[in-house]
């Protein structure tokens, strides 16, 4: 067919306080309009559906997803997006409102709440928190639990002011507002979708709708015929080495599938061309014919074995970890009171608003990739690896991250985007679709963990058994980390004198199952928590008190033979919540004993603790700083801020260490020319690793300034332009910055910092260091179950973690909500299904109503080895939330959830089997 | 056809924003495809090109808005639920309105259209079961100009089929007036607060005589079936009934018989017959005690 259309007519609008008129066709989403021909990529695109509003904009001061909004519909009337907001270059009181409260963690959800919050507060200048859910409940958040923007929200109706920035050594602990935060609120953050050149080809990848298959490419040559604007067609055979992996030794996933697919989803072909072009193909039209094969799914399937996922693992275990200690038979034999249960968990998906995303280019014998990530020195030795091209050719640009809870630790489109922009010379870029990003990105590993605990007759604990099976999906990822990990952690965070724990991970035809906040142990929690509330229960022993019997101290050792030297806080969290538990025990009694219709109420607690950093690995930090002659001061800061805060603390912590205030510092991250290999952003390590490194490099650079100055430790250092005030005693000595010699990056005076968390390796029985710290908490949830429809809802949740310092209170509350959220979702709603939930509409995260009131109670025992006595935090606050959620179902219903997610129909199903319906 | 490269999206197919009846008549005999909200247009899209011929019909004043007439009540095809909500409407619409406010969120509220929704034809369309309550009509009107009138419950026939021709505009949702006081109500139960497809959920009506009895009643459950269904054998057990609460107490399982639920993602057969029977005898319970 080819119909001579007339061209698109004008369409007229006024956009951001300006006529406007767009000249795409009328029926362009309104999203590309605004962020393609306008550039105001402050419009988010998170799913294209109008699943996650991160797109919300305002059409004649009403909210609507500009994805859902054809441009035609904008004819004539007034457009605002989030960097319309700004009147007068001034931020408007909600946006102050947000960066007050810190209700922006990455940001990427943050214009769509921002706008549905202004169409809100334009016709109620006072909402109330229902009409502040109402009119916020269209937009999904990832990150922040949703009780900072409520707050915000309904602060915003005040003359908000921003609070005053720290003085000099007074940051650390201090709340101080995201040093990053306003490009958050003003739509100006760069995202890995919000930089694209304007010249850039395009990167479509093909993906195979089996979850096991044989498959072919036959001859492309009619294709190519057909869309001469594909440049490329990229197959497996044209990867130089195509394998990857988080294990330099494990690279079993390839870039391309060759030959075989082993998971929905898995990439066999990848399009390069300009973007109409690579959008314009139907996969129809390639010639892939797959054979597809009956799949292995599930851990029973791929225990029976017969056939292998990875035809080098026959036997689909791609490793097993354990943990030895004591005598378990005999100190059962002794046990008065012995619990044991099976608990199963799901996949669940990560579900970061923003998809993956980003762009390469070559320059000389160079590539250069712009991506999202939370590992910027992983990828860049995966793209050396991949291209077969010497470390130095490849830099990594890390952009503002939208999320990653784990998710983007693993590449995504950073090999193929290399390989496109090096084969074609030209920028080439790529966006995951919604779809794409829940199909072919890691998960959490679904668990069964079977477990048996036993205690003596004053509640002591006398063992623990915990055999932790793993759904690893089709690539190893990370699945060894959680194999290693879990076992270490799965006595929960008691003294246990003989323990026999192990955790095993085995290959099925699923998606892979990777690293998801927390690394196996909130699945391993859910078991043990629900083994300390049988024997509570069976003791007639109260279920805090009980924890409380057991809680590990200071001093105690581990099921690894470790001795915790110092910041174990467990007991100081449970006497935190103890006043608040029995009151909320009383309560709950007398709801129940006056309820006559369906509600019961329960009341849940639990409790985890969770080594920092990498299990018995190496995993060091290595920070940088510098002032150049003007007196800039320059935190070359390696660890990528997903939005968690990192940015903000380690900039606290190094002003401090300097003795500066933090408004002086101006921040380079993650960019692998320009700073230090600072790790990856996972395992809640940045504050305590790379906060230590950043209080080194930053006591570093003092005491060069220090010795230049002839001045002792006491001295108080001002930098000012182009010099270095230095006072001690009332002596001042002044360096004048302009004499001294700069190097490549100009700084003239240089600070490096270095910290790498001392552990021990385990040995066969699992004896050893494996963290040099660990985070506790402990969490209780209130929970309402309607017994007739098996919902649950959960009325409000008291969090209580020893952090060791809170560097920054209002980042460790937001971290801790945060994982709440997930923590809610993990235990109510999540569940993925390769097929059928590849959406964030049939795969249902937490909305705004869905999270209960939070408080935070922030314990502070300090960690002699972390920065100001700070541990992490970054994981702690979801591991504790299903368990307590759980426990409250039980006390509300009888019924001890074995299953999560508890769905509706699952609870509904137990109640009625209880009742024997 | 010819594929325009604009800005970085992509387009082929064409757009037309027509601004009367007659050029929509026309462009949908041309074989054009209806937009209006674009809600769920849209959201079947993703990652594709947009290849249709489309014909908006947003801008067609005579599609909007709510108005009373001598015997029924006109739903304007293109009026969006918060059109809806923000309408001063009789309590017989109160079902309605609630199915309103749990439709997406806000977002999809305002652009979202009650005709969009009818003919889109989800087993879960929220507003499907308050209005086949309501003994709704659907209005339709062909391109060669003749209207027709049509029950929602011959309209809907199926997952995602209607009785609309190829050639046929929606144009109204026409609501017959009560002999009687007539309210309506509406439960919707779903897994998350907000933005959730239903598990299961139930639209009923009672209108009264002035004594307070049960003169007609409507009940349809939706996401139990292909389409929601009226559950007529209950709704004549009510009639002449005393309106309280205890109307609750008529419902029994065998007035499920034109549900055929199935197991998907968001619950099993089971439980949706299970929790029908709870939202219907709560519902009922609401509507009996608040007359």
């Amino acid at each position: 067919m080819n119909l001579q259309r007339p061209e698109a007519p004008a369409v007229r609008f006024i956009l951001n306080g300006k006529l406007s008129t767009s000249h795409m066709p009328g029926h362009t989403r309104l999203a590309d309009v605004l962020r393609d021909e306008f550039g105001f990529t402050g419009v988010k695109i998170g799913c294209n559906a109008g699943d996650c509003g991160a797109c919300t904009i305002l059409l004649d001061g009403k909210q609507i997803c500009a994805c859902l909004t054809p441009l035609g519909q904008a004819a004539g009337k007034v457009v605002v997006t989030v960097e319309g907001l700004m009147a007068h270059g001034t931020l408007t009181r909600v946006q102050r409102a947000f960066q007050k409260h810190g209700a922006a963690q990455c940001g990427i959800c943050t214009p769509g709440m921002l706008m549905a919050a202004v169409e809100l507060l334009g016709h109620r200048e006072h909402p109330t928190e229902s009409e502040t859910l109402d009119a916020l409940g269209g937009v999904l958040c990832r990150c922040t639990g949703y009780r900072k923007i409520v707050e915000a929200v309904l602060d915003a109706a005040s003359e908000v002011n921003l609070p005053a920035l720290p003085e000099a050594g007074a940051a650390v602990g201090a709340r101080v507002p995201k040093v990053d935060g306003i490009a958050k609120i003003t739509g100006a953050e760069v995202f890995g979708a919000d930089g694209i050149p304007k010249d850039a080809l395009w990167l479509r990848a093909i993906r195979s709708p089996h979850a096991r298959a044989r498959f072919t490419i036959g001859d492309l040559a009619d294709f190519r015929a057909r869309h001469p604007r594909i440049e490329r067609i990229i197959v497996a055979s044209d990867i130089p080495f195509n394998g990857f992996g988080i294990y330099p030794d494990l690279k079993d996933q390839p870039v391309l599938a060759d030959g075989e697919v082993r998971y929905r989803g898995e990439a066999v072909l990848a399009l390069v061309g300009t973007r109409d072009a690579v959008e314009a193909v139907r996969e129809a039209e390639l010639p892939i014919h797959y054979e597809p094969e009956e799949p292995v799914t599930g851990i029973d399937a791929a225990m029976r074995a017969g056939r292998a996922v990875q035809a080098a693992r026959p036997d689909n275990l791609l490793i097993s970890g354990k943990v030895r200690r004591g005598d378990v038979e005999q100190a059962v034999a002794s046990a008065v009171a012995v619990a044991e249960g099976v608990f199963d968990t799901s996949f669940v998906e990560h579900a970061y608003i923003e998809p993956e995303a980003g762009w390469a280019r070559r320059v000389g014998d160079r590539i250069e990739v712009h991506a999202t990530t939370q590992a910027p020195a992983m990828d860049l030795e995966e793209v050396a690896n991949v291209l077969r091209i010497a470390r130095d050719q490849v830099r990594i640009v890390p952009t503002a991250c939208g999320g990653g809870f784990g998710g983007k630790l693993d590449v995504s489109v950073q090999p193929l985007l290399a390989l496109a922009a090096w084969v074609t010379g030209r920028p080439v870029a790529w966006v995951y679709t919604r779809p794409e990003s829940m199909m072919a990105s890691t998960k959490r590993h679904p668990a069964r963990v079977i477990v048996r605990f036993a205690c003596d007759a004053s509640g002591r604990l006398l063992t623990a058994e915990s055999d932790a099976l793993f759904d690893t999906g089709a690539y190893a990822s990370w699945g060894p980390t959680v194999a290693n990990r879990v076992p270490v952690h799965a006595t929960g965070p008691y003294a246990v004198p003989n323990v026999r724990t192990t955790g095993r991970a085995y290959f099925t035809n699923a998606p892979p199952a990777g690293a998801f906040r927390g690394f196996g142990v909130p699945q391993a929690a859910i078991a043990h928590e629900a083994m300390m509330d049988s024997l509570a229960d069976e003791l007639a022993i109260d279920r805090l008190e009980f924890r409380r019997i057991n809680a590990l101290r200071v001093g105690d050792v581990t099921a690894t033979g470790q001795r915790l030297e110092a910041s174990a806080g467990l007991v100081a969290c449970l006497d935190a919540l103890a006043p608040r538990w029995q009151a909320a025990c009383r309560e709950v009694a007398a709801f129940n004993q006056r309820a006559q219709g369906a509600l019961r109420r329960g009341v849940g607690i639990g409790c985890m603790w969770y080594g920092i950093g990498n299990t018995s690995m190496s995993n060091p930090s290595t920070m940088r700083v510098g002032i150049d002659r003007n007196g800039a001061v320059t935190f070359y800061n390696g660890a990528v801020d997903i939005g968690q805060g990192s940015n903000t603390i380690l900039s606290q912590i190094l002003a401090d260490a300097i003795g500066i205030p933090i408004s002086r510092i101006r921040l380079v991250m993650g960019d692998t020319d320009r700073t230090a290999d600072a790790g990856k952003t996972s395992a809640s390590r940045q504050t305590f690793v790379s906060g230590r490194a950043a209080e080194a490099a930053g006591l570093s650079l003092r005491a060069a300034i220090l010795r230049f100055a002839n001045a002792g430790e006491e001295a108080r250092i001002e930098i000012g332009e182009g010099r270095i005030l230095v006072e001690e005693a009332g002596h001042r000595r002044e360096i004048d910055l302009g004499m001294l010699e700069p190097d490549a990056n100009g700084d003239v005076v240089r600070g490096e910092g270095r910290f790498d968390p001392p552990t021990t390796p385990l040995d066969g029985d699992g004896q050893g260091i494996p963290y040099a710290t660990y985070a506790f908490a402990a969490q209780m949830a209130v929970v309402e179950v309607d017994m007739d429809l098996g919902t649950t809802r959960v009325l409000s949740i008291l969090a209580a973690h020893d952090v060791g310092r809170a560097i920054n209170p209002v980042q460790v509350e937001g971290q801790i909500q945060g994982g709440i959220a997930q923590g809610l979702g993990l235990a109510l709603m999540e569940e993925y299904l390769p097929g059928r939930t590849e959406n964030l509409h049939d795969y249902l995260i937490p909305t705004i109503g869905d999270v209960p009131p939070i408080e935070v109670l922030m314990i502070e025992e300090r960690e002699p080895l972390g920065p100001s006595g700070a541990k992490g935090v970054g994981e702690p606050g979801l591991v504790p939330t299903a368990p307590a959620i759980l426990g409250a179902i039980h006390h509300a219903t009888g019924v001890r959830p074995v299953f999560v997610p508890v769905t509706p129909d699952r609870l509904r199903a137990a109640i009625r089997e209880r009742r024997g319906a | 056809m010819i594929a325009k490269r604009l800005g970085g999206a992509v387009s082929s197919g064409s757009y037309q924003r027509v601004s009367t009846l007659d050029q929509a008549l026309a462009a949908l005999a041309s074989g054009c495809t209806i937009l209006a909200g674009g809600t769920d247009y849209y959201p079947a899209r993703v990652g594709r090109a947009l290849d249709d011929e489309l014909v908006d019909i947003t801008a067609l004043a005579e599609l909007r808005g709510i108005a009373e007439e001598e015997t029924h009540w006109r739903i304007g095809a293109t009026t969006t639920w918060s059109e809806l909500i923000a309408t001063d409407l009789p309590p017989l619409f109160d079902g309605v309105r609630l199915a309103a406010r749990e439709v997406g969120g806000m977002q999809i509220q305002n652009a979202g259209t009650l005709g969009g929704n009818l003919c889109n034809a989800s087993p879960a369309a929220d507003g499907v079961p308050p209005l086949l309550a309501l003994d709704a009509d659907v209005e339709l009107c062909a391109s060669s100009g003749s209207r027709r009138r049509l029950p929602l419950a011959e309209f809907v026939v199926g997952n995602r089929r209607t009785a609309r021709a190829p050639d046929e505009l929606l144009t109204a949702i026409l609501v017959p007036k009560p002999q009687g006081r007539a309210s309506g109500h509406f439960l919707k139960l779903g897994a998350r607060r907000y933005l959730v497809i239903s598990i299961v959920m139930v639209g009923t009506l009672l209108d009264l005589d002035t004594s307070g009895h049960v003169l007609r009643a409507g009940v349809a459950v939706g996401a139990s079936a292909a389409t929601a269904r009226r559950l007529g054998g209950l709704e004549a057990a009510m009639i002449g009934r005393k309106a309280d609460a205890s109307l609750a107490d008529l419902v029994r399982e065998e007035h499920l018989e034109p549900l055929s639920p199935i197991d998907d993602v968001r619950g099993s057969a089971a439980y949706r017959r299970d929790a029908a029977l709870t939202l219907i005898r709560r519902s009922l319970a609401t509507l009996g005690s608040r007359t």
